[in-house]
């Protein structure tokens, strides 16, 4: 993480078991592990009122290991889109004492978060850990079209091409940070590409 | 005898100006020879006759074209006029009080009438006579902040009141300087000035943020914040910066007085009383630098603030590309003698 940032950047923790009467855990990647560093320090029969979702990987790891948890629920997706419907859904129908748990990757994290708020839930009330890559979630200030995996300094826009800053300003309700042309005074300044959000 | 209101654009040709009445009630920033950031928050009361704080909502003789340009920024953007689903109300509060402060203080040339909840507003500038249902939003052609806000110079964010903090949940942004409703919308008070350079570390949010969420029913506060334009374009949103931000390049020692403006808000802020959330209203005044040095302190007081301005505001406010040739060509009109204190012209 960058070393001085603006508070507008989202701070994550470390997940905790929450007093509540269902526990939803989405994750991705490495956050299976936070899942699981967790689950050390969780109460005896926790995992019986949680489900976890885990958006599966190319190379399956991670599932052997939340299963062992033995979660009320344990459901895989491909992708996150892939489960958008059910997660709607499921926190549509929620009730009161329900508790979420985000970790994995940022845009993961700021996705889900995007769907709770949509659904009402305070962001304030969400457990989030990061763990794993930083690339980021991006957002063209100019055309708006939504860039994933950003890993570079400029960035170029995937819809219109403008070479951009990649600002640390983030916004939960677009669940991304925002990207400005770099060069918009000049367009013959072209700085170097730099790898910096691994 | 009502305001004659000049035909002139806000980009492309760029006609607009000011008046030299209008050049003397120029909101001038500066109080001294200096600037750095302070909660420079004050009661917004009526001031002098002819100045812009006449009127506590002030229409001037820009009001028609900048009406004409919101209407093409909005015709290319929806997304700079939002409204999260909880603000209706506060949007009815905000035409309530946006029509009754226009009517108040320019009666020749707004008129609202009401007969219960059936409202009739007169606006004689842009040719509008309508009837509707104060808080029926289907008897109006907008939601009530857009349809408003179409009509009134300024931007405007609504801003709700929870949680001890204030959150962008509604507004209407096509004079922006550099930043993006669309983006903001939904932040609280800190998240959106997050970009802000040196503020936050001075304390200036947590003591303004403080005084905001006290403000009362029928007591509305005030301030001025500043920056430069290049051109007289009303919108510089960071969705176009890519169309205006080639302008900073365009800057030369000859054209100077032109170009370059000095971009004032006159920013207030009000308690709403249905919605209880408050609202911000942010008026832009262009000068340009020909203009303001009709008024020999102002150029040299400008001159003082532009050359020992901290680097870090310069790049903030996006000066640095053009700094340089302004402080040389304000130079030429600084002979060095004292500045008479408060913002007013000698």
């Amino acid at each position: 993480m960058a070393a001085k940032s603006i508070i507008s950047r989202p701070v994550y923790g470390t997940l905790s078991p929450q007093p509540g009467k269902h526990h939803l855990f989405i994750a991705d990647a490495e956050g299976a592990l936070a899942i699981g560093d967790m689950a050390e320090r969780a109460p005896a029969g926790f995992f019986e009122g949680a489900e976890i979702v885990f958006i599966l990987g190319s190379d399956g790891k991670h599932v052997a290991a939340l299963e062992a948890l033995k979660p009320a629920q344990f459901h895989l997706s491909p992708s996150f889109a892939s489960l958008l419907p059910r997660l709607r859904q499921t926190l549509a129908n929620a009730h009161m004492g329900l508790r979420l748990y985000l970790a994995g990757t940022e845009g993961l994290i700021g996705q889900a978060m995007q769907v709770a708020l949509e659904a009402g839930i305070d962001h304030t009330s969400i457990q989030t850990e990061h763990r794993g890559s930083l690339a980021r979630r991006m957002q063209c200030v100019h055309c708006k079209g939504i860039t994933e995996n950003v890993t570079t300094q400029p960035a170029t826009c995937g819809h219109c091409g403008l070479l951009l800053l990649v600002r640390d300003h983030y916004s939960r309700r677009i669940a991304a940070f925002q990207g400005v042309c770099i060069n918009a005074e000049d367009r013959s300044e072209i700085p170097p590409m730099e790898e910096i959000f691994r | 005898m009502g305001i004659t209101f000049r035909k002139e654009t806000f980009r492309d040709d760029f006609t607009f100006k000011n008046s030299p009445e209008h050049i003397k009630r120029f909101p001038f920033p500066f109080h001294e020879d200096a600037y750095m950031y302070a909660v420079n928050i004050e009661p917004h009361v009526v001031g002098p006759k002819g100045s812009v704080l006449e009127n506590l909502i002030d229409v001037d003789e820009h009001y028609v074209a900048e009406m004409q340009d919101r209407a093409l920024v909005l015709a290319e953007d929806p997304l700079r006029c939002q409204s999260l689903p909880h603000m209706t109300l506060a949007g009815w509060d905000l035409l309530e009080l946006l029509m009754e402060q226009q009517a108040l203080g320019y009666p020749e040339h707004f008129t609202l009438t009401r007969d219960g909840d059936r409202w009739r507003w007169i606006n004689r500038p842009l040719g509008i006579d309508d009837t509707f249902t104060f808080g029926d939003t289907s008897t109006l052609p907008y939601g009530p902040m857009e349809y408003i806000t179409r009509q009134s110079q300024g931007d405007f964010c609504i801003l709700d009141q929870r949680d001890g903090n204030l959150w962008m949940d509604a507004g209407m942004v096509t004079t922006q300087a550099d930043w993006s409703l669309d983006f903001d919308i939904g932040m609280n008070f800190f998240e959106w000035h997050a970009p802000v350079p040196l503020a936050h570390e001075k304390g200036i949010f947590v003591r303004a943020l403080k005084f905001l969420t006290n403000i009362q029913q029928g007591k509305p506060a005030r301030r001025l914040n500043w920056t430069m334009t290049i051109n007289p374009r009303l919108d510089t949103s960071p969705e176009n910066y890519h169309k205006w931000g080639p302008d900073r390049a365009t800057v030369t020692p000859e054209n100077v007085g032109d170009k370059v403006h000095l971009r004032v808000e006159l920013q207030s802020f009000w308690r709403l009383p249905r919605s209880n959330g408050i609202v911000f209203p942010i008026r832009c005044y262009l000068i340009k630098m020909d203009e303001l040095v009709t008024q020999p302190k102002w150029a040299r007081r400008l001159h003082r603030v532009i050359r020992d301005l901290p680097d870090e505001l310069a790049n903030y406010k996006g000066l640095t590309r053009y700094r340089l040739a302004l402080v040389e060509w304000l130079a030429k009109l600084d002979d060095g003698s004292a500045t008479s204190p408060g913002f007013g012209p000698d």
